[in-house]
């Protein structure tokens, strides 16, 4: 039979304010353990939270950025459970009333936009880190860093939409890429400040009803969400195949095996025991706020990606990947305002360019080679200053090295031979030392052509202007 | 008459006089308690270096011709549930033992602010719970009327303090009837302020909707210089409000004429003590008489009131008591052996029995499954019990009742029937899930010698109303002049 794998991801989402959510404690990350504390972050008794208005218009900026509805009246609610990183005994989320709500995202597949809902977006607050002893003395120890405790989060819903693995890296991506043009998430999974967690199902093809779902946790990058997802979908329709049922339960990612394993059952979920908290007022939010938020949004990168189309005159396929981080669009546009020929730097953006960054693993706001010096080489291309060819050397040698273009041709000699003289010299060295080959050539053989051409390019070490030894190779072996 | 049995304003001028100091009043206030604290236990900690480091603080400005205000320099008690800097606080629970907050309350910075000296910290029932202090997890308080009886509770410490002049004041705090319950059985004044009035900053949580913190004094002048002191928007506190406050001592006038008050018809049921019941009738022919324009009204929804408090109480108590896990202060339990026993065994013996009940409780109706069969609907038939005082103070400014249906009981009495106990809040606690404020005055005695208290209620933010017409009745009655015999 055929089967339908049907995904729905949660990300929860580091907001980049500079205090936590419920305190003025600042969220700097990477400081000494406890340091970053007060009452009310360690919940101390008779601490209370206060919620941190910057906090609530980056969550409206989201939710505006995913074309949801800002609810006018949201509420925050107590979700119970024990754990030593959660100093209250409880976690502050939202539940009956979240903060934004019906939204999507389109992503691209199979070149045709796809809509991905959005069912819903809240805040919560983060939670602690147990560290566990490594030393022989402190081996039976677990210890807890609180300053993580508080920091902002919100938490994106999807629709049960997605249909492939690929689909939910692509979405996961696309959604990381609104945060980072919002500059409100760094977006870093190997960080955890962008964190997924997915539900998987699978149906038989054509069915509209949904199959029994897992829950998949412990992904901590693009790759292994997608490869998890890959597996559990297997596992699925494997035990479906064998006439098993799935059962509902919560399973982790194991990165060495490469499985999803069993972490707890529907039985022992837990009963959070969600109730709105008495400690903070409702969150009304009105209009004008929201009208404010709006009007500080920026270009987000669907409107950007419409804009380049019209703008620069380049295919849809370009301005999708050009458009896909805030940073490549500002890199695009910085480029050809320098040389304004915008298919030729998106041709040089896609090709070599992204090929260096990603046998790197580097993103392009670390790229050495800055727009001005791409513009600039590129610049040299057209004056015929250096040729295609030798390009490609001097872009590697900037990317290695961050230096000039014009200083690279200058110091290694690759300045493109433009004096005919020179290049007919080569030319009759070539045919000088192949008397065979040119009388072959004249009695018809004109694949030899390319030979000659091989020849005299060899002479001139690559730098011969290409256009000019055609015409004048084809003069002289005319003659 | 002596020292320690002053009034805040009595103190204060002679402060002003120079004809006392505070370290004087704060010695003889220490005296006190030595001679009869043994008796009535409300204090659960001394603090008398500090406090001696106050007054002489307090002391050196009058010396050098300062003015100062109407608490500099005098030594009040805390109920021990307000979270005091450097000072042990343990809301008379084993699993607060040796917890010393890092931070003040709002109101202990606000009461710092104005030079008040603190005596020590007074017991309470375990985590507010209880009517009675005999939930403390330390000792039982005796009611300084009759040492056989309990002081009422939850802030039975600061009420059996104030009553025996172990302190010129204290602070308390009512979710449910903490503050008046205790203070009418101990004959002394007591007033929960409007929700939203007082910071709740530093009051640790035992149901976050409903706590207030508020005085407890020896009359109703002292009433309104402390809520000067404590009142007003906490930016630390998302629930206080940003509502203007007067000066209260400008409520305290003797007239009351024109003053429409309600009697609740539900309030007079079945179960109130014949004493009680003449004393209020009494209070309410006292104000007809003064020109107060009495009607008989109806708060339909009473009968509800304690049932969804228990309800609505014990859900937030569920989760704010949570954090009392063992992690991170307080007493954790030896010798578990992972996770889970270090949860349960710290949490099964350092609560108490009562206070587990309720978290029980509150872990019950928040449930999947029972949620909006108990809390969901509690919630909803608070809202009403909100609106039949919205409806009834369109016709009256003052309601009035008895404070608690019994003068105090024995120690003992009701401690292994719950419910009993639960009942003797049956008239304070519809205040605290409408959100008003409530005062306890003391408006007669029992004919073994046990006061009685009267319950002012009012329209949110209408202390000033209940301060005018409870000063009124208190400065033409001597209720609150009578002390307990203890020497």
């Amino acid at each position: 039979m055929e089967y339908e794998p049907v995904i729905g991801l949660e990300v929860h989402a580091q907001l980049l304010t500079r205090s936590k959510i419920f305190c003025g404690c600042s969220t700097t990350f990477g400081e000494e353990p406890n340091t970053q504390t007060c009452p009310v972050c360690t919940g101390q008794p008779g601490s209370l939270p206060v919620i941190n208005r910057k906090a609530v218009e980056f969550a409206i900026k989201l939710g505006l950025a995913t074309s949801c509805r800002i609810a006018p009246y949201s509420l925050f609610a107590r979700k119970n459970y024990f754990y030593p990183d959660l100093p209250k005994g409880y976690q502050i989320s939202m539940y009956e009333f979240p903060l934004a709500v019906g939204g999507f995202i389109d992503i691209m597949v199979d070149g045709k936009k796809k809509r991905i809902q959005i069912i819903r977006i809240h805040m919560e607050d983060d939670a602690g880190k147990l560290k566990h002893g490594e030393t022989p003395e402190t081996a039976s120890f677990s210890y807890v860093d609180f300053n993580r405790t508080g920091v902002p989060l919100v938490e994106i819903v999807s629709g049960p939409d997605i249909r492939s693995p690929e689909e939910a890296g692509d979405y996961l991506r696309k959604l990381r890429s609104i945060l980072q043009y919002l500059e409100i998430c760094t977006g870093d999974m190997e960080k955890g400040t962008f964190r997924c967690d997915a539900n998987v199902s699978v149906r038989p093809k054509g069915r509209k009803e949904f199959g029994t779902r897992t829950e998949l946790k412990n992904m901590n990058s693009f790759r292994h969400v997608e490869k998890a997802l890959e597996f559990e979908i297997k596992r699925q329709m494997a035990a479906l195949e064998d006439g098993e049922e799935v059962v509902q339960e919560t399973r982790l990612w194991d990165v060495d095996q490469g499985v999803t394993i069993s972490m707890r059952g529907k039985e022992e979920a837990h009963d959070y025991r969600y109730f709105p908290d008495p400690d903070l007022v409702p969150l009304r939010i009105d209009e004008n706020w929201v009208g404010e938020v709006r009007k500080k949004l920026p270009e987000l990168p669907d409107e950007k990606k419409e804009r380049f189309i019209r703008q620069y005159e380049i295919p849809e396929y370009d301005a999708e990947i050009l458009t896909s981080a805030r940073a490549m669009a500002y890199y695009f546009e910085e480029c050809v305002s320098f040389f304004p020929e915008p298919k030729i730097v998106s041709n040089w953006m896609m090709g070599d360019l992204l090929r260096e960054l990603k046998r790197d693993e580097k993103e392009i706001d670390h790229c050495p080679v800055t727009p001005k010096h791409l513009a600039e080489m590129l610049s040299m291309i057209k004056k015929g200053t250096i040729s295609g060819k030798i390009a490609k050397d001097v872009f590697e040698e900037m990317y290695r090295t961050g230096a000039y273009p014009e200083d690279i041709v200058k110091d290694k000699g690759w300045v493109q031979i433009l004096d005919e003289g020179e290049i007919e010299r080569a030319i009759q060295k070539a045919i000088d030392a192949n008397p065979k080959q040119v009388e072959d050539y004249r009695k018809g053989k004109e694949k030899l052509f390319g030979f000659f051409v091989g020849e005299v390019m060899k002479q001139t070490h690559g730098k011969a202007n290409p256009k000019l030894v055609n015409e004048l190779l084809k003069k002289k072996l005319k003659a | 008459m002596k020292l320690h049995q002053l009034t805040i304003h009595q103190l204060h001028a002679l402060l002003v006089k120079k004809e006392v100091t505070s370290k004087e009043a704060t010695e003889t206030l220490y005296r006190r308690i030595r001679e009869t604290d043994g008796r009535i236990r409300a204090y659960l900690l001394l603090t008398e270096e500090e406090a001696f480091r106050q007054a002489d603080q307090v002391d050196r400005k009058i010396a050098k011709g300062e003015e100062i205000g109407d608490l500099s320099g005098i030594p009040l008690g805390l109920k021990d549930i307000l979270c005091t800097k450097g000072i042990q606080t343990t809301c008379a629970s084993k699993i607060l033992e040796g917890y010393v907050p890092f931070y003040d309350a709002t109101v202990i910075g606000e009461l710092k602010k104005k030079d008040a000296v603190f005596l020590g910290k007074l017991n309470m029932d375990e985590f507010a719970m209880g009517s009675s202090t005999e939930n403390s997890g330390f000792q039982i308080t005796h009611n300084p009327w009759d040492l056989e009886r309990i002081p009422g509770g939850s802030s039975g410490g600061s009420a059996a303090a104030v009553a025996a002049d172990e302190c010129i004041a204290a602070l308390g705090t009512d979710t449910g009837g903490s503050i008046r319950q205790p203070a009418a059985c101990c004959g002394v004044v007591g007033l929960k302020p409007t929700y939203g009035r007082v910071s709740r900053y530093g009051l640790v949580a035992f149901a976050s909707s409903l706590d207030q913190i508020g005085p407890i004094t020896k009359d109703v002048e002292d009433c309104a210089i402390l809520m000067n002191a404590i009142s007003g928007y906490d930016p630390r506190d998302s629930t206080s409000v940003k509502e203007e406050v007067p000066d209260y001592k400008q409520s305290l006038k003797k007239d009351v004429n024109g003053i429409r008050i309600g009697i609740p018809k539900e309030y007079f049921i079945e179960g109130i003590d014949p004493e009680v019941e003449k004393a209020v009738r009494d209070a309410i022919d006292f104000f007809r008489k003064w020109g107060a324009e009495i009607q008989e009204i109806s708060l339909p929804h009473t009968e509800y009131a304690v049932a969804i408090y228990y309800i609505i109480a014990t859900a937030e108590a569920s989760s704010n008591l949570a954090r009392y896990d063992g992690v991170k202060y307080g007493f954790r339990s030896k010798g578990y052996r992972d996770l889970m026993e270090m949860y349960t065994q710290t949490r099964a013996r350092g609560f108490g029995k009562e206070v587990k009940r309720r978290i029980i409780l509150g872990t019950y109706v928040l449930s999947a499954g029972y949620y909006d069969a108990y809390y969901r609907k509690a919630s909803q038939v608070r809202t009403l019990m909100r609106k039949d005082f919205d409806e009834a103070f369109q016709r009256v400014d003052v309601i009035v009742s008895p404070t608690a249906p019994t003068p105090a009981f024995r120690i003992g009495e009701k401690t292994e029937d719950p419910l009993q106990m639960y009942l003797s809040d049956i008239h304070t606690i519809p205040v605290n899930l409408a959100g008003i404020p409530a005062i306890s005055i003391p408006c007669g005695f029992s004919r073994q010698g046990l006061p009685i208290g009267l319950q002012l209620m009012g329209k949110h933010f209408d202390e000033g109303m209940l301060l005018r017409v409870a000063y009124t009745f208190e400065q033409n009655t001597d209720f609150h002049l009578r002390k307990p015999k203890l020497t």
